[in-house]
Parts: structure tokens; C-alpha cells; sequence
């Protein structure tokens, strides 16, 4: 049996999600059509809207179905500025916001990228700082997918209100992980990913509050109220609403305890774990990013592989290996330390019999990599 | 599970391929690791190479990573790469890497995954040296592939621990054997060029990476100290060579020397340089200690060239001299000289200078 502690890598699909979307798939399904097909795709549609815009505290109309967290930050930063424009982010953002933020400084905007302490922490009043009078977007993550940090972006909205800043988060590692409400933070745009909770990969959603206006990302139709042309990926979206209601539901004490459990059991039973990310304050309830002072994330990750325990080290690349975490690099890591730090994720279905199970394996495949090492 | 964990290096390509086919048929517990050695753009290490990479490994069921090289592949290849053409030496990228990243970081990473051995889809062997026991590398059996010219620098220790087990095989077996087992890769193209090096166009990448106080340009000078024009820099030269000389008169000339110090590049109008021996480098003996002075050997200077005969006239240390039966090519600093006795390699260095 296979434990999966990738979460935030990707979900499983829930199965209430996958059977809802077995109803959509296969009937034609396009929202925009006159007729009564076209009708029952739209009330599917506008109830997963619903729902997920419930997941974030919003109003349906205020959510833009995309492709992805990816996409939805893509618009956020291309919908918004425009040459000449300031754009404030820091340097643990995903790379979807981060590589963006770099091809618009390449077009004209002015990109400040701040950094985080060696916890990844994010000091509010430093983004705060940052901003100048031509600064147009802030746009900082409110929990990080390695490390768990959860950033003050309520904090920076408030202190940026009034000063014609517009704040976005992505928020896709955080949502149905941490309670969202885009009102009590005060943010203009937040992303979210269907796949990170238990929904369909390919699938997101970037909330947009009312009165902010935005730039299509592409032409070409007047679908998601002009914002996103294109037909919709009906069946997509209500796996999507479907996961974001079962997700706002759960309690998310379990998986808390479960890391816990996790972590106290890997600093007990190995020497020089340590753990990277903020000791203190908020942080993602599911993640444990540790390193293991001489050995090689890399080959840990394949003994766990192959002992069937699936976790991840800083950002895949295209090729399927391992680049050094730019997270980790940001806390002042050097670039070796920076490939080694092993990320586990707990999910809502993580059980404590597969944390302990993994915990059997750990000291033993740690100790291996460590004397190959030596030898 | 008592099964001896192999790891294999699988480059995308049909030899390492049936490599670990071979190594998957001795009934071993097999990982396919690709190496990513540069960042994708290239040819190398593309990413259609590690695409077929996994093509092989699902189809033998095996289990299959790529792991990142690219920082010792800088520091052990490409940087020295810059810098002996820098120098005015013209060097052996594939040999470095065999010897630092797929026969040193490689093999530290399986050791680290539990592997004692280390398997590639190089075409040469490893046979046990009857008086001491040693691992001994030889030449492969098919003469026209043979890559132990790449490999001399493995000593005993790591080829004791070394599998090639395409090495008793032809190419066209390698590739009948692929097609047979139905490996995606049966038919797939060789790659020929230095991997990392876009369009084969050395100089213009060492030029690229070359800071400029790293730069040599100087004059061009014949035999008789008769200056003959100017050039850019001596990273664009190799011995022996014709082209990108510009216009030297009417007469053909060939790069003779290069003097990196004083940026002088001396040429010739003789078609065809000779030498009558070679000095080499950072010398290794197969044995651990280098034959008798006199002894009667093979040494080949480039790549596919035959080897020369010749007699070891001098070794102390890692520093090795050799002078040819009878008058040879012109021999290239900064190649590797690979020393034979028949198929079995005795040793190899880096060419320092030919000698007269």
C-alpha cells in the first residue's frame, strides 16, 4: 500500500467530486447555449460558483473560473498592471507568480521582490514599506505550499487601504486548509486551485472583487462575464464545488495533530532532523518541510519512493528533477542545504497508522543514505 | 529481498538502454537514474532524452529518476572545458565526465540508494587482471564503438564495482537486441557532438562564458617568426587545424602551436603535422604502477584514431612519456593519450606536448 504524503503537490480526487462530475461528462454541456442542455450546464455551473465562492467568504459573481491556480495569477498580475505600474511580491511566492512577476518587469512594470526571514517569515510592515506611489498590486501568498508559512496578508491590506494599492493572494495552498474569508482580509484578488483539495487538476478559480476591473488574459468570448473566454469545463468546475464544500467542512485539528505527530516522532527516532519553516506562528495545519543534516534529499526521496511513501523536495522542473528550493535559498539556505529539504503533506484522508508506518521506515533510509554518503 | 540493487545510467539512448535490460534480466533490483546535466535548450540531456529515458524504464518496470547534475557537471566539465581552451589546449569534455560526475557523483548517489553497482551503455569491458585480481578495463569487442578511450581514468576500485554490459556486443546487436525486447529507443539517432556545446561550435560557446581578461587574442605567426596576421583569441584554435584562420596568403597553413601565454598562434604550411612521441599528465596506470621503461604499447591520441605504436620511454609519478615506433600525427594537447596492450588499456593521462 502506497502512502501519499504529496498533498500539496495534488490531491486524490474526492469521490464525491469525481462521481458529480461522472453526471456532467458525456450530455452536451456548453452554459452559454440557449436551450435546455445549455440550461442544465448553467445551473451546475453557477452552483459550483456558488460554492466555491462560498469556500473564501465571496459573492458567486465575484469568481472566474480557470484552468488553475496558474492561470488565475497569471490574470491577477497581466490583468491588472500595466506599464509603468509597480508590483510589490516577495520571493517565496510559487513560481507561477514569481516568473510572472519577472516577464512583466521585462515589459515595463517595476517589480520590488522583498524578502522573508530564515523561518519565511513575511514582516508586513517591510511590503508595506515597499509600496510607492506608483505601485499598483501587491500580491504576496497567504500560505506557502513548502515550507507552510502563512503570510500576514490581512495585515498588509490593512495597512495598504486607501493608498489605491490593489492586494492579491494565492491562496491555493491555504484553501480548505486554513478558513478564507477575502472580506476579513481585506485582499482585491485571491487565487485558489481545485486540485490541492481534493478536486480536478486543471481547474481554479481567481476571486475578483466587485469593482475591480480586469484585462483578459485572452479573447474570444464573453464567458465568466468577459474575464475568461472560452467554454467552460463544466464537469471540472463541479468536481471543484464539490470539493471546496466537503473541505470547508472538515476540521482541520485532525491533520494538525497528525504532523505533530509526524514531526515529534522524526526529531525522537533521528539525530539532526531540523525543520524548516516558521516554529512559531501560523502556519499550513498539514505541512512538515525537514531537512536531515548529511543526507541528500534527492536519494531519500527515492528510498521512500521505493519503500512506497510519495513526498516531494522544492519544485519539480520539467524534467522530473528536483531544483534547489527557491524557498529555501529566500530563508538564507545555501543551495546545497536547499536541495534537501523534504517536504510531506498530510491530506483529510492521511490515516495515523500511515504516519506511523512512514515513521518506521524514516531513521532506517535516512541512516542508509547517510552511510552511502560516508563510505 | 536479498537481490543486488543496480543502478543504471540511462541517457535516453539505445545502449544504456539494453543496458538496463540486461542488468534486468540477471534478476537484479534495477533503478534507471538520468542524469540532468545542463539546463534543457540544448540537445543535451533534452528533455524528449529523459522523456525516452522513462519510455525505457516503464517498459522494462522499472523504477526510473532524474536527478540534478547540472552544479557538478559546471564544476568538473564545462568549467575546465572553458579554461583548457583558455589555455590553448583543446579538451576531452566526455572523458571528464566519465571520470567526475557518471563514475564520482553518480556512483555516490547509488551507493547512497543502497546500489553496489553502478551499470552504463558504454561500449567497453572490464576483465580481472589474473596476476593481482584486479578489475582491469579492455577495449569493447566491436572496435568501431569502443569508448574505453573515455573511461581510461577508472581505476580498479571503480571498475570492480562497474557493469558495461553492452560491451561484448555490435551496435547492430545493441539495436536488434532493443527492437527484440521492444524498447521505444531501437531506432534512435547517436549523438556525435560535445553534448553541451550548441551546434558544435566550440569556440563561439567558450568565447560566450570566457571573461574578457580570459581572452588571448594575439598574432599569427609562421615557423619563422613571420607575423601573418591577427586573431581573436586563442580558445578558437586546436592543433592541426585549417579552418578559421582567415586569409594567410596562398598557401594552405595548420595551427602548429598556440602559446596562450603570449596569445601567439603558430602555423604551418606542412599538409599533415608529425610527432615522435607525446608527454602526458595526471597519468594513471591500470595496474597502479607503470610498466617498465621500454615497454612496447599502443597509444591512441584521439577518439577513433588507431592507436600508435609506441614505446614508454619515461613514467615518475603521474607524468608519462612515449615516443612513436615511427614518426605519427600531430598530437593535441589537452586530448587524453590512452595506453593499450592489445584490447586491455594499461593506463592514460592528458597530452601536456608532443615531442620531436
Amino acid at each position: 500500500m502506497r502512502i501519499y504524503l504529496d498533498h500539496n503537490a495534488t490531491a486524490p480526487l474526492r469521490p464525491a467530486a469525481r462521481d458529480a462530475m461522472l453526471e456532467l461528462l458525456g450530455p452536451p454541456a456548453n452554459p452559454s447555449s440557449a436551450h435546455r442542455e445549455g440550461a442544465r450546464a448553467r445551473a451546475a455551473l453557477e452552483t459550483a460558483r456558488a460554492e466555491v465562492a462560498a469556500l473564501v467568504g465571496a459573492a458567486p459573481a465575484e469568481i472566474v473560473f480557470t484552468s488553475g491556480a496558474t492561470e488565475a495569477n497569471n490574470l491577477a498580475l497581466r490583468g491588472v498592471l500595466a506599464r509603468g505600474q509597480g508590483l510589490v511580491t516577495t520571493a517565496i511566492e510559487h513560481s507561477s507568480v514569481l516568473e510572472t512577476a519577472r516577464a512583466l518587469a521585462g515589459e515595463g512594470v517595476t517589480l520590488s521582490v522583498g524578502t522573508v526571514d530564515g523561518e519565511g517569515r513575511t514582516d508586513p510592515a517591510a511590503v508595506i514599506a515597499a509600496c510607492g506611489p506608483g505601485t499598483r498590486l501587491v500580491s504576496v501568498g497567504l500560505a506557502n505550499g513548502e515550507i507552510g508559512a502563512v503570510a500576514p496578508v490581512a495585515a498588509i491590506a490593512a495597512g495598504l487601504a486607501g493608498r489605491g494599492v490593489l492586494v492579491h493572494t494565492d491562496a491555493a495552498q491555504a484553501a480548505g486548509r486554513l478558513p478564507i474569508d477575502v472580506g476579513a482580509l481585506g485582499v482585491d484578488l485571491l487565487s485558489i486551485s481545485a486540485h490541492k483539495l481534493g478536486g480536478p487538476p486543471g481547474c481554479g478559480a481567481l476571486f475578483v472583487r466587485r469593482g475591480v476591473t480586469l484585462r483578459p488574459l485572452a479573447t474570444g468570448g464573453p464567458q465568466e462575464r468577459g474575464r475568461r473566454p472560452g467554454t467552460e469545463n463544466v464537469a471540472a468546475a463541479v468536481g471543484f464545488g464539490v470539493a471546496a464544500r466537503l473541505a470547508r467542512a472538515e476540521a482541520e485539528a485532525a491533520t494538525e495533530s497528525l504532523v505533530d505527530r509526524l514531526w515529534q516522532g522524526i526529531r525522537s527516532g533521528i539525530a539532526g532532523a531540523v525543520r524548516n519553516g516558521p516554529g512559531t506562528g501560523p502556519r499550513l495545519p498539514n505541512t512538515l518541510n525537514v531537512s536531515f543534516v548529511g543526507c541528500r534529499g534527492e536519494s531519500l526521496l527515492v528510498l521512500l519512493d521505493l519503500a512506497g511513501v510519495a513526498v516531494s523536495l522544492g519544485s519539480a522542473c520539467a524534467a522530473g528533477s528536483t531544483e534547489p528550493s527557491h524557498v529555501l535559498i529566500a530563508m538564507g539556505r545555501g543551495r546545497e542545504a536547499a536541495r534537501d529539504g523534504v517536504r510531506l503533506s498530510l491530506g483529510p484522508t492521511t490515516t495515523a497508522a500511515e504516519v506511523d508506518r512512514a515513521l518506521d521506515l524514516f531513521p532506517g533510509l535516512v541512516a542508509q543514505v547517510r552511510a552511502g554518503a560516508a563510505a | 529481498m536479498s537481490r543486488e540493487r543496480i543502478v543504471v545510467a540511462m541517457s535516453g539512448g539505445v545502449d544504456s538502454a539494453v543496458a538496463a535490460a540486461r542488468c534486468v534480466a540477471t534478476g537484479a533490483d534495477v533503478i534507471g537514474i538520468s542524469l540532468r546535466l545542463a539546463d534543457e535548450g540544448g540537445h543535451c540531456c533534452s528533455l524528449d532524452d529523459f522523456h525516452d529515458a522513462r519510455a525505457v524504464a516503464d517498459r522494462l518496470g522499472i523504477p526510473h529518476y532524474v536527478v540534478d547534475e547540472r552544479d557538478a557537471f559546471a564544476r568538473h566539465v564545462v568549467g575546465p572545458f572553458v579554461a583548457e581552451y583558455a589555455a590553448g589546449r583543446t579538451p576531452n569534455p566526455c572523458a571528464r565526465c566519465n571520470q567526475h560526475v557518471k563514475f564520482g557523483t553518480l556512483w555516490r548517489r547509488a551507493r547512497e540508494l543502497g546500489a553496489t553497482r553502478l551499470a552504463t551503455g558504454h561500449y567497453a569491458r572490464i576483465a580481472l587482471d589474473p596476476a593481482t585480481g584486479g578489475a582491469r578495463l579492455r577495449a569493447a569487442r566491436d572496435p568501431a564503438k569502443d569508448q574505453s578511450y573515455f573511461l581510461f581514468a577508472l581505476g580498479a576500485t571503480e571498475l570492480a564495482r562497474t557493469l558495461f554490459p553492452v560491451g561484448e556486443l555490435t551496435k547492430a546487436e545493441v539495436r536488434a537486441e532493443a527492437a527484440a525486447l521492444g524498447l521505444p529507443v531501437a531506432g534512435k539517432p547517436e549523438s556525435m557532438e560535445v553534448c553541451f556545446v550548441p551546434d558544435g561550435d566550440a569556440a563561439a560557446f567558450v568565447g560566450q562564458r570566457l571573461p574578457p581578461e580570459g581572452r588571448r587574442p594575439g598574432v599569427i605567426r609562421d615557423e619563422a617568426g613571420r607575423e601573418l596576421g591577427r586573431h581573436g583569441g586563442v580558445h578558437r584554435f586546436t592543433v592541426g587545424q585549417r579552418r578559421g584562420l582567415g586569409p594567410l596568403g596562398a598557401e594552405r597553413r595548420y595551427v602548429r602551436a598556440i602559446d596562450a601565454a603570449s596569445g601567439t598562434i603558430t602555423v604551418t604550411a606542412a599538409a599533415g603535422l608529425r610527432a615522435g612521441g607525446l608527454r602526458a599528465r595526471e597519468v594513471t596506470w591500470g595496474s597502479g604502477d607503470p610498466p617498465a621503461a621500454g615497454t612496447a604499447l599502443a597509444v591512441r591520441i584521439r577518439h577513433r584514431h588507431p592507436p600508435i605504436a609506441a614505446r614508454l620511454t619515461a613514467a615518475s609519478g603521474e607524468d608519462a612519456e612515449v615516443a612513436f615506433v615511427a614518426e605519427g600525427p600531430a598530437v593535441t594537447p589537452g586530448q587524453a593519450a590512452v595506453f593499450y596492450q592489445g584490447d586491455l588499456v594499461l593506463g592514460g593521462g592528458w597530452i601536456a606536448e608532443g615531442l620531436a
